[in-house]
């Protein structure tokens, strides 16, 4: 069965489908973390803390979240090589371009290529930023998560930098959670209507939801 | 080159002589309802093992020859199988409306086998075979049962069984459909049976390629020449037996509801080469089809008759009145089907509706441009059913022609004129569709058989199916089993040879002309000249006056034509060209078989025949045969075989639809 | 009218292609598009130059024989095939770009020919029901609920002209499969074969070098024949299914 599906195109738009899916709900609880910077430096690093303690006693200390980490990189890889490998068939099904060139479809689904290699390279430089602290602007401290976003938003490119990709991950998902729901086979020309909001509706709170966290450093709300 | 076009004049072509009436259509005799089952019975058969060392050549992929293809396929045979377009599944049949009638009786409504033998015969104006026509009728349920199992979704009721509607000269409703495209979904059902075949390499396909010439060897057909439309290559193929389903040849006539590429060259080439051509002139001019808007015209499209059933058809009362249709106030219109026949109205056969809207518009009272019109409304439809109802109904085809002719019919009355449409006429066929040239068989609108001189709505889809999936592949076995060893035939036997070059000769001659006309000037010319003189009504004076012109523009064709490119590519200008070389011979048969036959019947109107309200007179004592002519040159005078016609069920009288 | 053409003309399949300009006067706002290129194919053998060579049948919308990219859109300006466009959708004056199907699987054979046999192989690979000629049971053995009637219709109006594929930017023939998988797939009379068709048709349509689905809707918005995008959300599920049955025999 595994092989029926990465040899089709079908299949692997599935495996796209799944791994995105997989990706968006761990980005809904990843902004609803982000959100307690608004009560306090307390209340967030005490948050990070849990993150690695969830499970205890039946799971060591950080192991759930090295599941939870290899899980996502295992969505990571294989909605970027899915991606990767449909584009060039892609391209390769299509060598030639009329010579009449007209606007084809919505913005959204003409960025869904070059949005997911921003988003790819933004996530490379997260982590780096706020996981292992390498190219952080400030000082990074590891284990005072609140004190690093601070320092991190204090710095103009990291707020261009990071208000730019959560603005490419609202169109990636309002036209990947959409499209998702199709090569699933959940969409329908009743349900059309409904699974077009909640794609808008889940791009909109998530952009808002992740911008929220700069805007309140910029603004000093959160300090 | 040993091509020598001959050029004649008429005198020579129409004095044709009469030679032995065809005596023995090998139709069993006794009670006619069990004939069918006799000749199956009778037929010899081929042992299944044997079967894949028999080759069948089926030239066409529509109704006939895809049904006939995928079922011989299945039985066993070896298929090679052919069609100029770039896919079987672009066949004209897949432009057919309206339906295919079955005597199914699910409407309880006294329908029955004798009741569609009987419909059929009578719209034929008794100018069908009575064993054929039963055996059709037969079939017709059997092709419901197979095209359902196929997967052709038919349109049905909330219950889910199948829906049916009325049709233009029958009074029960056995029209099964699938709204206006019904062509297409049976044409999609047998296109999937050949396609399985042709996975299963059963059928070896060969798209993009037309036939030029037929291969006879000791009297039998044994395979074709055919052109590779792309390279040019010319091929040949050989086999045991050749099946032609190749269409009408109502593109004779330039303006037609046919495609643009449909054409009568294989049919035409197998005359050419011993097979008989029966009932050239009977054409059928259909009443519904959308007038032309001028000289760029280059084919006509066809409403389906069904709108009849809800459309009421009218013109002014007044000659020269030109006021917007809705202004004309409803007692000065006149519904002249429905004055003239009150018991079919707006139903009457297609002969009779083409011949009436011609009549008023001779008369002045026609409509739209150039007068060439007549209304078809359904105001009152609209009114009894509701918008909704109607476009359910009818919908796809009011889009068609709204978008055709800029006109919305649910606001203004459609504009509908007659044009030729389907040719009734064709290769001459005994009882098991085998033409006088032994092992070539005739399917379809290709073969003259089973509509008499009109054919009736929703039945060209019924024959070209009973013919396809139930009569050829039975009375080919027999065929196939009573010749079990042919001996092969390769590609430098002389007979074969010979048709290759003459076939070379022809393309090479029409690209050496270089003159200075378009292939298309010519055909536009004869299909003008066949429409005046050879159309909806025809006289001894025109015909004559057509006879004499033919050969002139047969012989200014191959002086002026102009084709440019060469042979050895995909040349459009060619595959014209070559086609109408067919076209302005065979439509000099056609003029002559008009003008022998001074009787009016069916399609056929002679205007010196007729009632002295002006209704078709037939003359059964002198005409109740079949013409099959045999070829004996071009532009030299043709040979008639008579084949009469007995009729025992059903007993000719003069049509009646009042 | 008068207009200026842009055509691609190309001598055959090796050969390089290049846009070629003509300009056609006299055109009546009554003729089909194909028309107005009749008129202009007869004034270039008169010149003695290879008129363009393009495919036709029909002309009344059904055949699906024409293929034109006209102004960048399949079909042209309306939705519709090629053969029932009007030049009343263009104005006087208009310069009007004509092309070929442009997709791998779709290789130009000449001018504004393509070879589509590519279809052909996708429907060999399983859209079919086997029902043998002969095999049939009485066609009102088996009722179909009028809505699955419907749908099946809906789907198998298809004309298989290609739009789609021309108008995907990646190439892709998932809507024409799709079409051809829901109206087999619906029926009861499908039923046997329900899984092994997708399957073998998805394989098939894989294996012609068309492209995959990003879901542009582009192919739904030039169906002639309006066949919907959710189509293919429909087949997608039908795959799904099969490839779970598969897996668990």
């Amino acid at each position: 069965m595994a092989r029926t599906v990465w040899d089709s195109t079908v299949g692997k738009k599935a495996v796209m489908a799944v791994s995105g899916l997989i990706m968006l709900l761990y980005l809904i609880a990843h902004m609803i973390g982000n959100l307690k910077i608004f009560f306090g430096a307390g209340e967030f690093d005490h948050y990070a803390h849990w993150l690695r303690t969830v499970g205890e006693p039946f799971m060591h200390y950080e192991w759930t979240l090295w599941l939870i980490r290899v899980v996502l990189a295992a969505a990571v890889v294989a909605h970027a090589v899915s991606a990767y490998q449909l584009s060039r068939l892609d391209l390769r099904a299509r060598p030639r371009t009329y010579v009449h060139k007209r606007p084809r479809a919505g913005y959204a689904t003409r960025t869904m290529r070059w949005g997911g290699v921003i988003l790819g390279l933004f996530l490379v430089w997260h982590l780096l930023d706020l996981t292992a602290g390498t190219v952080h602007p400030g000082t990074f401290r590891p284990g005072h998560p609140y004190r690093n976003v601070v320092s991190d938003f204090s710095h103009w490119y990291s707020n261009v930098v990071y208000i730019a990709a959560m603005l490419a991950l609202g169109l990636h998902i309002r036209h990947g959670f959409w499209s998702a729901a199709q090569t699933l086979g959940a969409g329908s020309r009743t349900r059309d209507r409904a699974l077009k909001t909640v794609a808008n509706v889940l791009a909109l709170l998530l952009t808002a939801g992740f911008v929220a966290v700069p805007v309140g450093v910029m603004t000093g709300v959160v300090s | 080159m040993t091509v020598h076009p001959n050029f004649s004049d008429s005198s020579r072509y129409a004095a044709y002589t009469t030679g032995e009436p065809i005596a023995d259509t090998k139709a069993p005799s006794g009670p006619v309802h069990e004939r069918w089952d006799r000749r199956r019975f009778e037929a010899k058969l081929v042992n299944p093992a044997n079967r894949r060392r028999h080759t069948v050549i089926v030239v066409g992929t529509g109704l006939a020859g895809g049904s006939a293809g995928a079922t011989l396929a299945e039985q066993g045979y070896k298929v090679i199988q052919f069609c100029y377009q770039d896919s079987p599944r672009r066949a004209h049949s897949i432009a057919a409306q309206g339906g295919i009638n079955a005597a199914k009786n699910y409407r309880n409504d006294g329908d029955s086998i004798q009741r569609l033998f009987y419909d059929t015969v009578k719209g034929g104006d008794f100018r069908a075979r009575e064993s054929n026509v039963h055996r059709l009728a037969q079939i017709s349920v059997e092709i419901i049962d197979q095209c359902v199992a196929q997967g052709v979704p038919f349109a049905r009721e909330y219950g889910g069984l199948l829906d049916t509607r009325s049709f233009g000269g029958v009074q029960v409703s056995r029209t099964f459909y699938a709204r206006g495209q019904t062509g297409q979904q049976l044409l999609l059902g047998a296109y999937q049976a050949l396609s399985r075949q042709i996975a299963a390499g059963n059928v070896e396909m060969h798209a993009r390629t037309e036939m030029l010439d037929l291969i006879v060897v000791d009297g039998r057909a044994r395979g074709i020449v055919a052109r590779d439309l792309v390279t040019g290559r010319i091929d040949t193929y050989v086999a045991d037996a050749v099946v032609l389903a190749t269409g009408g040849y109502g593109n004779v006539f330039y303006l037609s509801t046919n495609a643009m590429n449909s054409n009568a060259t294989a049919i035409w080439r197998a005359h050419r080469r011993g097979a008989y051509f029966g009932n050239p002139c009977f054409t059928q001019i259909h009443p519904t089809c959308i007038p032309r808007t001028g000289d760029h015209q280059s084919k006509l499209t066809l409403m389906s008759e069904s709108l009849r059933n809800d459309g009421r058809i009218w013109v002014p009362k007044a000659k020269g009145d030109h006021r917007p249709p809705n202004e004309i106030p409803e007692q000065e219109r006149d519904y002249y089907l429905e004055r003239l026949y009150p018991s079919f109205g707006n139903l009457v056969p297609r002969d009779i509706a083409s011949r009436a809207a011609k009549n008023v518009c001779d008369e002045g009272r026609g409509v739209g441009p150039g007068g060439q019109g007549v209304y078809l409304d359904f105001a009152d439809a609209i009114r009894r059913l509701g918008r909704k109802k109607v476009e359910e109904k009818y919908g796809n085809l009011f889009e068609m022609y709204e978008r055709i002719t800029a006109e919305n019919p649910y606001e203004v009355p459609m504009r509908i004129y007659p044009a030729v449409h389907y040719t009734m006429g064709g290769l001459w066929v005994d009882y098991d569709l085998q033409t006088t040239v032994p092992g070539l068989f005739a399917i379809g609108e290709a073969n003259f058989s089973d509509h008499g001189a009109n054919r009736l709505g929703a039945s060209a889809l019924m024959q070209g199916l009973a013919d396809g999936y139930f009569v050829l592949p039975a009375t080919l076995n027999d065929y196939l089993a009573r010749h079990p060893h042919s001996d092969a035939i390769g590609p430098d036997h002389p007979v074969v040879q010979e048709v290759v070059a003459e076939t070379e000769d022809r393309l090479n001659l029409l690209l050496a002309v270089d003159g200075d006309r378009t292939p298309d000037s010519f055909h536009r010319e004869i299909g003008e000249l066949m429409w005046e003189y050879c159309g909806m009504a025809r006289n001894e004076a025109g015909l004559r006056k057509a006879l004499e012109r033919i050969p002139q523009i047969r012989e200014e064709f191959w002086r002026r034509v102009k084709v440019p490119g060469t042979g050895e590519e995909l040349n459009q200008s060619l595959e014209k060209a070559n086609r109408i070389v067919d076209y302005l011979e065979l439509a000099e048969l056609m003029c002559l078989d008009a003008l022998h036959r001074t009787e009016s019947c069916g399609g056929h109107f002679r205007e010196e025949s007729q009632t002295p309200d002006g209704e078709a007179a037939r003359k059964d004592d002198a005409f109740s045969y079949v013409a099959a002519w045999e070829f004996t040159g071009t532009g030299s005078a043709p040979v008639l075989h008579k084949e009469d016609l007995v009729f025992e069920y059903v007993h000719p009288t003069q049509r009646s639809y009042a | 009218m008068k207009l200026t053409l842009r055509v691609w003309r190309q001598k055959n399949a090796g050969a390089e292609g290049h846009m070629s300009t003509y300009e056609v006067d006299g055109i009546s706002p009554d003729m089909s598009f194909l028309e107005m290129l009749d008129t202009l194919n007869e004034r270039l053998i008169l010149q003695g130059e290879e008129p363009v060579a393009f495919d036709h049948d029909c002309r009344e919308g059904i055949c699906g024989a024409c293929s034109l990219v006209i102004n960048g859109e399949a079909h042209g300006p309306e939705r519709t095939t090629t053969c029932q466009l009007h030049m009343r959708s263009f104005e006087d004056g208009d310069v009007i770009d004509v092309e070929p199907w442009r997709a791998a699987a779709f290789p130009v054979i000449k001018d504004l020919v393509v070879d589509r046999s590519a279809f052909d192989r996708i429907i060999q690979a399983g859209g079919y029901i086997t029902a043998p000629t002969g095999s049939a049971p009485e066609a009102h053995a088996t009722p179909v609920p009028k809505a699955d009637a419907d749908y099946a219709f809906e789907h198998a109006e298809c004309i298989g002209c290609g739009a789609c594929v021309a108008a995907c930017p990646n190439g892709a023939a998932m809507l024409f499969t799709s079409a051809k998988v829901n109206h087999l797939n619906v029926l009861p009379q499908g039923a046997p074969e329900r899984e092994t068709r997708v399957l073998d048709m998805v394989a098939q349509m894989d294996a012609e070098g068309f492209g995959g689905c990003t879901l542009t809707g582009e192919c739904a918005t030039a169906c002639p024949k309006g066949i919907p995008l959710t189509s293919i959300t429909h087949m997608n599920k039908e795959w799904l299914r099969a490839t779970r049955k598969a897996a668990r025999r």
